[in-house]
């Protein structure tokens, strides 16, 4: 069959959102930020709402969130995403506002910005990307970082007594007045994907009600960090990240 | 219609910001400065104007949030102090880099460290030297009275936007605290202009805008130096202003700014009572620098004392601009102290008449 007679409107049963550009991604193959992004792309593009959303990019692996997104977007310094997004918010109350997170840049060095966001119920969105590892530098141990796992900086592995424990800052931002709606999601699986894009596009429509801060995290995977193959990654993901990392909603609007 | 008042210089300038027709205030407390926000929650701008404030966690957040008001193109403010500052330096240089807009309040006391919660003017090289990392300016305004305190707000903010550029206005713990006799401009509507580069909301058929200070590429990163750089170089054209008194027959010239100015500026009415012909420049922009008024004054007098309340930092801007032509010395109190007239006098017969 010629492949005219594939690419035919009745055969295009899945296509790619507007809300994403035709950019190249510099993403590592088989790495979970290029999932992430489209499913928050194809929530903003089924919401309507492209031309009334903000999105703020942070430093880390995504810094470069904004050339991939088709939405007005700010470059946050490391961490201070949620607080460009609360200036963001305040001035432009009308529009939706997210943020996208890495682990380092959103629990390491912007813990203060995003327990206070989350405590003050800022309406926006914070997407947190939890992949227990530094990526973009190279490999270095994050806040995340599993105990006993290798990193850069954890060389013989994570020990607690001297490097301190993973912190679960989404469980600790869901204790929070402030948050309306915490979930834990991942993109790993097509099951997976869609479950984090409908939490995504519900927090999205939360932000309409002005309720809180909405805060979904994505547990994924780094092969290139964790030195594995992506397929090898997912497994170990599966096997290791989920079990300390439990999948699913942790506060969710009372009814 | 103009409105006379009695007002301390940290709660005349908030009073300025929310005239101004600033969108939105972004601060952490801190002495002696924590009248603004005071003032502007007691005040509450959002009932006058529309204009949002909000006290951020730290000095760090609150700069970060007027990063992503001024990337919307709103007029956005924030205001601290000395150690305060040092930490909002971070987001001055993304500021910088991304050429937002924004204007900077630091009430200047005493360093380093904790310091002292006293006034000083020991911030001068950080406000006009960039201050953060990498090669970037603050517009640098420094009121001597709080009528200037007000009026600068309100500079400040045409300012910014017309250079997209940050601008610190450089006041301290004297001018802060102290009450004054103050003309307030009328109220200004805020903005509701839509600027191109500014994150509203992709508009149809447009590029999605992007505030970023991020360019990977070494080529690209020359590139946006080089458009900050020829943008400093326009502020140095069009942008410097300054006050002198007793220039015309001077044979010896006095250089301070803000609060210390006027201090100096009694010193001057002494010595011209002693007969000694002296003048007095007093920079408004610390950057841009006066440095053509200076240069040409070297020309003039016989000798130059700055007079700070540091350790001596203006007096470097001063070598640089009078370049040998004639003696330049400084005579200065830190630490919180403040210089007497009878001492700043007594520095001039020594160090320069006497020189």
């Amino acid at each position: 069959m010629a492949e005219s007679n594939i690419i035919s409107p009745e055969n295009l049963v899945y296509e790619k959102t507007s809300v994403m550009t035709d950019r190249v991604m510099h993403y590592c193959p088989g790495c979970g930020h290029g999932t992430a992004h489209r499913m928050l792309a194809e929530a903003i593009d089924e919401l309507g709402i492209q031309g009334d959303i903000i999105g703020v990019a942070p430093v880390g692996c995504s810094v470069l969130a904004y050339y991939y997104f088709d939405v007005d977007m700010q470059e946050a310094a490391h961490g201070r995403a949620p607080a460009v997004a609360t200036g963001i918010k305040r001035v432009l109350p009308d529009k939706y506002v997210f943020t996208y997170q890495g682990d380092g840049d959103l629990a390491a060095i912007g813990t203060a910005e995003t327990i206070h966001a989350c405590n003050r119920g800022e309406n926006i969105l914070i997407v947190f990307i939890n992949n227990g590892i530094y990526g973009m530098t190279g490999g270095q141990m994050a806040p995340t970082t599993l105990p006993g796992m290798k990193s850069s900086t954890s060389p013989r592995g994570r020990d607690v007594s001297t490097m301190g424990n993973p912190l679960k800052i989404t469980e600790l931002v869901a204790e929070l007045t402030g948050t309306y709606f915490v979930t834990r999601q991942s993109v790993h699986a097509p099951a997976n994907a869609r479950k984090a894009k409908r939490a995504m596009k519900k927090a999205l429509e939360y932000q309409k009600l002005n309720k809180g801060t909405c805060f979904v995290e994505i547990v994924s995977n780094c092969p290139s960090g964790w030195k594995m193959t992506p397929a090898q990654s997912n497994k170990w993901m599966e096997e290791n990240m989920f079990p300390f990392y439990p999948l699913g909603d942790i506060k969710v609007p009372e009814q | 219609m103009k409105e006379l008042r009695l007002m301390k210089g940290n709660e005349a300038l908030a009073e300025a910001a929310i005239r101004a027709g600033a969108d939105a205030y972004f601060g952490y407390p801190i002495t002696p400065q924590s009248e603004v926000i005071e003032y502007l929650m007691r005040e509450n701008p959002a009932d006058r104007t529309g204009m949002q404030v909000l006290q951020a966690e730290s000095e760090i957040a609150a700069i970060n949030m007027v990063y992503g008001a001024a990337g919307c193109g709103k007029r956005a403010m924030t205001s601290s102090s000395s150690p305060g500052i040092s930490l909002k330096m971070e987001g001055l240089s993304y500021i910088a880099g991304a050429e937002l807009p924004c204007v900077v309040v630091n009430v200047v006391r005493a360093g380093p460290g904790l310091g002292t919660i006293q006034p000083s003017q020991s911030d001068y090289f950080q406000a006009v030297k960039g201050g953060g990392h990498g090669d970037y300016k603050l517009i640098v305004l420094a009121p001597a009275t709080v009528q200037e305190s007000v009026d600068y707000v309100k500079l400040a903010f045409d300012l910014a936007f017309k250079y997209r550029n940050p601008v610190m206005i450089l006041s301290d713990g004297i001018i802060g605290q102290m009450m004054e006799k103050v003309e307030l401009f009328e109220q200004m509507p805020r903005s509701n202009k839509e600027y191109e580069w500014a994150t509203l909301g992709k508009k149809p058929g447009k590029n999605s805008v992007i505030v970023t200070s991020l360019q990977l590429q070494s080529e690209e990163q020359e590139k946006v130096n080089l458009r900050l750089q020829a943008k400093y170089r326009e502020v140095e054209k069009n942008e410097v202003r300054f006050e002198t008194y007793g220039c015309e027959d001077a044979e010896y010239l006095f250089a301070a700014f803000g609060s210390c100015a006027r201090i100096t500026r009694k010193a001057l009415d002494m010595a011209r009572a002693k007969g000694i012909k002296v003048g007095i420049i007093r920079p408004q922009t610390l950057y841009p620098f006066p440095v053509d008024e200076i240069s040409r004054l070297a020309g003039q007098v016989k000798g130059i004392l700055t007079v700070e309340m540091n350790a001596g930092q203006m007096v470097e801007d001063v070598k640089l601009a009078v370049n040998g032509k004639t003696p330049v010395e400084f005579y200065g109190r830190f630490g919180g102290m403040i210089p007497t007239p009878d001492e700043i006098l007594e520095a001039l017969e020594q160090k320069i008449i006497g020189g």
